[in-house]
């Protein structure tokens, strides 16, 4: 057991995993020390967290369909793609259902309201019941390479049909709503403080991610290879049953 | 097995016709499907209150959204005619083109949903007291619509038709990626037939649905061979 948790760790890892604890301590003092504004009070302070926590699940999103891609083409199929799109689509739905908490907060503090039909959350909104959808299809159990090509086509095709979504939810709410979101989202005037706060965040958010994605990876192949030294057993043992002793 | 394009369509319509005689025989879209289709635009109204305003308002989305439910029952059941009794093995023998299969099982699902919106149109002419004021950028909304909810339909059944729990997990695969067609559709119709001009223009919303439909075609006739492998 000690032997195999020694495989799989190393500085690497250990490196990533110190690197997002100071990143995200770093942009929490930050976040906490901007000055409170005048129309969000505290909670413009949120800027430090909620655009890189999106950030991530767009990057956990584009992975996922990176990694079917790689894995469906016959010269780069390895079954480490598989499973890191399985591992970045579960992250992923830790950092869209916290980008959809983190601005319905945000919402309600600058709109009054928790939840808004506008472009950007209705397409988070989608994103997330994509994401949920390739993880429940990944959880079906079956054939490896069945269910890695099933994930990989659903993959694919969710971020495919992302664009279009943006499209339709982005004209949609032109016509459905007069309300201008743009204003509360940091825009020109956003002071340089600010802006660095923000940038922080996106840094500590894609190396929290990374470091997620990195450690579900490492599980998803202990599991993996689990699977196969019990399958290597059964098979051991059967023929141990065959031949006369 | 030849794959020039002859074949593909050939194969298609023979696909198609499969289908279309298995439903003339079983008619479980038209005994089924469709008085689904009218009990939901039926349990909006008692949702809603049979205000006539309101649903004449709401009309074009109530419509779209019973479509987009229907059209789940008919890709389960276009799926299913092709899992049960060792029909997958029969299917990749058979010799017909992989893509064809497809486009054809997505000619018959189509068939079968613009069937159930004239019945559906019908139904909220009746029901919710709408006039229609553009047939025809309703029946081009229609057809545009129906291309990319045959072909998301087709394509999403296929994937999930080996597995057990297919009844439950299309609606979560389909439904969030057909969302455009819900909300392009419900918007080039919505002038067609309340009367109101809207500031994108239903040409916009028509090339949105075609460009979804295009790229679902796309993707259905090169990843389906594959896909039929795991069934």
């Amino acid at each position: 057991m000690e032997e195999t948790r020694r495989s799989t760790g190393s500085a690497l890892t250990f490196s990533l995993g110190l690197a997002a604890l100071v990143s995200v301590v770093a942009t929490v003092a930050l976040g906490l020390a901007l000055p409170s504004t005048v129309e969000q009070s505290d909670f413009s302070r949120l800027i430090a967290i909620h655009p890189g926590v999106a950030w991530a699940s767009y990057v956990a999103f584009g992975v996922t369909a990176l990694a079917g891609a790689l894995w469906l083409w016959p010269r780069t199929r390895r079954t480490d793609w598989d499973l890191l799109a399985g591992a970045s689509a579960e992250v992923g739905v830790v950092f869209t259902g916290l980008t959809l908490a983190t601005g319905s907060i945000w919402g309600r503090a600058s709109w009054g309201v928790w939840w808004a039909w506008d472009a950007r959350l209705t397409l988070s909104a989608l994103m997330f019941t994509l994401l949920l959808g390739y993880c429940a299809l990944r959880r079906v159990p079956g054939d490896p390479d069945a269910v890695a090509r099933r994930s990989a086509i659903t993959g694919l095709l969710a971020v495919l049909v992302v664009p279009v979504n943006h499209f339709a939810v982005e004209w949609w709410r032109t016509l459905h709503q007069g309300r201008s979101l743009l204003q509360d989202i940091p825009g020109n005037d956003v002071d340089g403080k600010f802006i660095f706060a923000m940038t922080l965040g996106f840094v500590a958010m894609t190396l929290v991610y990374a470091w997620l994605v990195v450690h579900r990876l490492r599980i998803a192949r202990l599991e993996a290879g689990i699977d196969a030294d019990d399958l290597d057993a059964a098979i051991e043992a059967r023929r141990r049953e065959a031949v006369p002793a | 097995m030849s794959r020039d394009g002859g074949s593909m369509w050939r194969d298609a319509l023979l696909m198609a016709g499969k289908d279309l005689r298995v439903e003339r025989r079983s008619r479980v879209t038209l005994n089924q499907v469709a008085p689904f289709a009218l009990l939901v635009l039926m349990l909006f109204a008692f949702a809603l209150d049979p205000d006539r305003d309101v649903l004449a308002r709401a009309a074009a989305g109530l419509f779209w959204v019973a479509v987009l439910l229907s059209s789940l029952l008919a890709v389960q059941r276009s799926a299913g005619l092709e899992t049960a009794d060792g029909l997958p093995d029969a299917l990749r023998l058979s010799g017909l083109d992989p893509a064809g299969i497809f486009l054809g099982k997505a000619l018959a699902v189509a068939a079968q949903l613009i069937l159930l919106e004239l019945l559906l149109g019908a139904g909220v002419v009746v029901l919710y007291g709408v006039d229609i004021h553009g047939v025809a950028t309703l029946a081009a909304t229609g057809l545009a619509a129906t291309a990319g909810l045959a072909a998301a339909g087709t394509l999403y059944g296929v994937l999930a038709g080996g597995l057990r729990v297919r009844e439950t997990l299309l609606p979560l695969l389909l439904l969030p990626v057909v969302a455009p067609v819900l909300i392009a559709a419900t918007r080039a119709s919505e002038a067609a037939l309340t009367g109101v001009q809207l500031d994108v223009s239903p040409g916009d919303w028509l090339s949105l649905l075609a460009v979804f439909a295009v790229i679902y075609i796309a993707f259905g006739v090169a990843a389906y061979g594959s896909l039929l492998e795991e069934l």
